[in-house]
C-alpha cells in the first residue's frame, strides 16, 4: 500500500510573452519562491526536486536542469528531469507525487517552466525534415484537421470554437498571473479574428508565453503538519500511445480515455460531471474543450459540443466549470503549462484561487495532454484525506 | 538478420541543419556581470552565511544553499590558477588562434573558479598556483559576453583594464547556436524513398495485422513486428481531412494560403500529409478524391518532393464510412 500525498504549496511566475527581467535561473526561482513561501518552508526543507520542460531546443540550453540544480536548492539532494512533451508539467509532477506515495521522500518540490521568448518556439516545433517538403506550419498546423474530423463527426456549430476563447479570456480576467487579461474579449471578436489555420481563428490560440510554476508535494505528515488545507492526491495516472498507427483514434484518443478512467478509478468516480466539482484542463485551441468533455467522460461522445454550448463550462453559472484560471487559452509557457493545471486544480480545492475561485470544490482534476496528443496525465485532488 | 552498419549504401542520408537565434535574457544579477565586463571590471555576488562567499559571475542566489544572494562584489582583475589543461592546436571558434591553456582561475576576492583561457605563450610558462590577471578587449569591442576577456596572461604582463563608464545595461546575449546533423532516412523509409524516384509509391504491411504503412517505417507500431512485405500503391487517394494554411512560417516555400491535407492512398492504412492543389482552397472538402502530381520525369528524386502535390480527379467524393476510421 502506498503512502498519502499532498499538495502543500502552489507558486508560479507572473506570465508575460517575454520575461526579459528575468533570467532563466531567476524564472524558476520566482516560482519555487512562491511554492516553498506558501508552504511555509524554505530550501533546506526540501527532500528532492523534480524539474520538467519541453524541449531543449525552445531555449538552446540542452540539459538545463543541469544548471538549475543550484538555483533550486537541490545540491546534496536527488534531482530529476521530466520530458513528455506539452504534457510534461503533469508529468513532471506525477513523478514528484511518486516519490512520496513511495515513502521514499516526504517534501518533494517540482517546478517547470518554459522561457520561449529565448527562440521562436512556435518553429522549434515544426523544423523542416530532409526528403519532404515544408508543409508543416507549427503546432495549429497538426492541429487544425484533427479539429475539422472533430466537427464532421460531432456536428458541431462553429460557434463552439468561439464561445471557449471568450470563456476561457474571461476567466483569465480573475487570474493576476495570466498572460493575456483581454479586458474587451467578445464573441464577434474572436469571430472576425483571422482565420490562421481554418478552421483555427487567431483568438481560438493560445499565446507563447514565458513562465514557471511549482508546488510542494508532502506525505501525511508533512500534509498535516500545514497552514494551510492541504489537497489530497485522490488518483493519479499517465497514459501514451504511438503519434501514428492504423486506426488510430487521433480526435478522441483512447491513452487519454484510458488515463482517465484509471484516475477515477483510484478516486471512485464513477460520473465525472457530477463528482468533479472543477477541471483544469489543457485546451491549447479552443475546440480542444469539447473533444477532452468527451474523451474525459463527461459528456458523451459527439455530445462535448452541447455541453460547452449550454454554458456548462464556464464559472458564471456553470455546474461543471472549465479553466478558471483562464486555461493555456491565457497562458502557455509549454513546459509549465501542464503543471499550471495541476497548481490550478490544487489552488482550488485548498481555496486559495483568489478571485478565480469556485464555490465549495471538494475534488478538482488538474489534466495535461502533449506531443500528437499522445501522452496524456491527470489527477484527481480533493480535500479530504482519502 | 542481416547487420546494419551506418554505412549501409541502401540507407538514404541528408544534412539537416538546426539553427536558431537565441536571446537569451539574462535578469539582475547576470546582467550586471555582463554590464561588468563592459566596463572593464568582474562582478560577483555575495551571499550570507558562514562563512560569507562572493560567487562569480554574479547570480540571484548561492549555488550551495539556494538563498538569495546579497549585493555585488567587485572581484580580480588578478587571480590564481588552480587547474589548467594545454591546447597546442586551437579549433576554430577557440578564444585563441595559437597555443594557450584552458584554466580555472580563482579571481582575487572570489569564492570559486570561472573557466577561461591563459595566454602564456608557452606549456612551459604555465603552472598551478601561478598568478595571472585578467586581458579585457578595448572597451569599444566590448559587447557583454565572457569573451570580452580576452584572455588572461601571467602578471605583470597585462596593462590595467581601460574602464568604461555610462555603459548600457547588458539584459539580452544573443547566441546564435547551429548544429550539423547528418539525417538518416533508414533501410524502410530509403525503400520507400527510392520508389519515389521511380514515380511510385511503395509501401509496406504489416504481416501479422495487415495494415498497408505508408510512408512504411520498418515496423508495425501496434505489433511490433517488421514490415517486409512491400506493396505498391497507386498514387491516388481520399482527402480524409484538412487545414487551410494562412500563416507564414519559417522555411515556407508555398504561397498563402494553401491546403495541407491528410491524403489516404488507395489501399492503404494510414494518411499522410501533403499539399492539395488545382482547386481553391474554399472549395476543398474531406472525402475528395485526389491524385499525385509529380514532378518531370528527369526531375524525380528520392524525396517526397517528388510529388508536388495532390490534385482532384474529378470523381465523386469518397463516403464517410470509407475513410471515417483514419481520423
Amino acid at each position: 500500500m502506498s503512502e498519502r500525498c499532498a499538495v502543500i504549496g502552489v507558486g508560479q511566475t507572473f506570465h508575460a510573452a517575454a520575461r526579459t527581467d528575468v533570467s532563466i535561473a531567476g524564472m524558476v526561482r520566482e516560482a519555487a519562491r512562491r511554492a516553498l513561501d506558501d508552504a511555509s518552508l524554505d530550501w533546506p526543507d526540501i527532500d528532492a526536486v523534480v524539474i520538467g520542460k519541453a524541449p531543449d531546443m525552445f531555449e538552446g540550453v540542452v540539459m538545463p536542469e543541469l544548471y538549475l540544480a543550484s538555483a533550486l536548492g537541490a545540491v546534496g539532494k536527488p534531482m530529476l528531469r521530466v520530458h513528455t512533451a506539452g504534457s510534461v508539467g503533469g508529468s513532471t509532477a506525477l513523478v514528484a507525487a511518486h516519490l512520496v506515495t513511495s515513502g521514499r521522500h516526504s517534501r518533494v518540490l517540482t517546478v517547470a517552466f518554459e522561457k520561449q521568448s529565448d527562440s521562436d518556439a512556435m518553429w522549434a516545433l515544426s523544423v523542416p525534415q530532409p526528403f519532404s517538403p515544408p508543409l508543416l506550419a507549427g503546432a495549429g498546423g497538426y492541429f487544425a484537421p484533427i479539429i475539422r474530423a472533430y466537427i464532421r463527426r460531432s456536428g458541431a456549430p462553429d460557434h463552439i470554437g468561439i464561445e471557449v476563447a471568450v470563456k476561457d479570456r474571461l476567466h483569465g480576467l480573475r487570474n493576476e498571473y495570466a498572460h493575456l487579461h483581454m479586458e474587451d474579449i467578445n464573441f464577434d471578436m474572436v469571430r472576425d479574428s483571422i482565420m490562421l489555420w481554418d478552421p483555427i481563428r487567431y483568438l481560438e490560440t493560445c499565446p507563447s508565453s514565458d513562465g514557471a510554476c511549482a508546488m510542494v508535494l508532502g506525505d501525511e505528515h508533512a500534509a498535516e503538519s500545514s497552514q494551510v488545507p492541504p489537497a489530497w492526491v485522490h488518483g493519479m495516472a499517465m497514459r501514451s500511445e504511438p503519434t501514428m498507427f492504423a486506426g488510430r483514434d487521433q480526435v478522441n484518443p483512447q491513452a487519454g480515455r484510458d488515463c482517465a478512467a484509471d484516475v477515477y478509478r483510484q478516486a471512485g468516480i464513477s460520473d465525472p460531471r457530477r463528482e468533479i466539482d472543477m477541471a483544469e484542463v489543457y485546451v491549447p485551441f479552443s475546440w480542444y474543450e469539447p473533444m477532452w468533455l468527451e474523451n474525459l467522460g463527461f459528456a458523451a461522445e459527439g455530445e462535448g459540443w452541447k455541453l460547452t454550448d449550454s454554458g456548462a463550462t464556464s464559472m458564471d453559472g456553470g455546474d461543471i466549470p472549465w479553466n478558471c484560471s483562464g486555461g493555456v487559452l491565457c497562458t502557455n509557457p509549454i513546459g509549465a503549462s501542464g503543471m499550471l493545471r495541476f497548481a490550478e486544480a490544487a489552488l482550488q480545492v485548498r481555496g486559495r484561487a483568489g478571485e478565480h475561485q469556485v464555490d465549495g470544490v471538494r475534488r478538482a482534476l488538474g489534466h495535461a495532454y502533449g506531443g500528437g496528443s499522445q501522452f496524456f496525465a491527470m489527477w484527481v485532488l480533493g480535500s479530504e484525506k482519502p | 538478420m542481416s547487420e546494419v552498419t551506418m554505412s549501409d549504401p541502401e540507407v538514404l542520408r541528408a544534412p539537416h541543419v538546426l539553427e536558431f537565434p537565441y536571446s537569451r535574457s539574462v535578469g539582475r544579477d547576470l546582467g550586471a556581470f555582463f554590464t561588468g565586463l563592459v566596463e572593464g571590471r568582474v562582478l560577483g555576488a555575495s551571499t550570507r552565511g558562514s562563512p560569507d562567499r562572493v560567487v562569480v559571475p554574479a547570480r540571484e542566489y548561492d549555488p550551495i544553499t539556494g538563498e538569495d544572494t546579497d549585493g555585488l562584489v567587485e572581484v580580480g582583475p588578478g587571480g590564481v590558477v588552480t587547474a589548467w589543461g594545454w591546447t597546442d592546436h586551437p579549433l576554430e571558434g577557440q578564444p585563441l588562434q595559437r597555443p594557450f591553456a584552458w584554466a580555472l582561475v580563482v579571481l582575487d576576492g572570489a569564492s570559486n573558479a570561472i573557466l577561461h583561457v591563459v595566454d602564456s605563450g608557452s606549456h612551459d610558462a604555465m603552472s598551478t598556483g601561478m598568478r595571472v590577471v585578467a586581458r579585457f578587449r578595448d572597451p569599444a569591442a566590448r559587447v557583454g559576453s565572457i569573451t570580452d576577456i580576452e584572455c588572461f596572461v601571467p602578471e605583470g604582463s597585462a596593462p590595467q583594464a581601460d574602464r568604461a563608464a555610462g555603459v548600457e545595461p547588458v539584459t539580452v546575449l544573443s547566441t546564435p547556436i547551429r548544429l550539423d546533423y547528418t539525417f538518416s532516412a533508414g533501410i524502410a523509409q530509403s525503400s520507400f524513398l527510392r520508389g519515389l524516384s521511380e514515380g511510385r509509391f511503395l509501401g509496406q504491411r504489416c504481416p501479422r495485422c495487415g495494415q498497408v504503412y505508408v510512408p512504411p517505417r520498418g515496423s508495425c507500431p501496434t505489433d511490433g513486428v517488421p514490415t517486409t512485405d512491400v506493396v505498391e500503391l497507386p498514387d491516388t487517394g481520399t482527402v480524409t481531412t484538412y487545414c487551410v494554411v494562412n500563416v507564414p512560417f519559417q522555411g515556407q516555400a508555398i504561397e498563402l494560403p494553401y491546403v495541407c491535407a491528410q491524403v489516404l492512398l488507395d489501399g492503404a492504412n494510414i494518411s499522410f500529409m501533403h499539399l492539395i492543389q488545382g482547386i481553391p482552397a474554399d472549395q476543398v472538402r474531406m472525402g475528395l478524391r485526389v491524385r499525385a502530381v509529380w514532378v518531370d520525369r528527369d526531375d524525380l528524386v528520392p524525396s517526397m518532393e517528388s510529388v508536388r502535390y495532390f490534385e482532384p480527379t474529378g470523381e465523386p467524393d469518397a463516403p464517410y464510412e470509407s475513410y471515417e476510421e483514419y481520423l
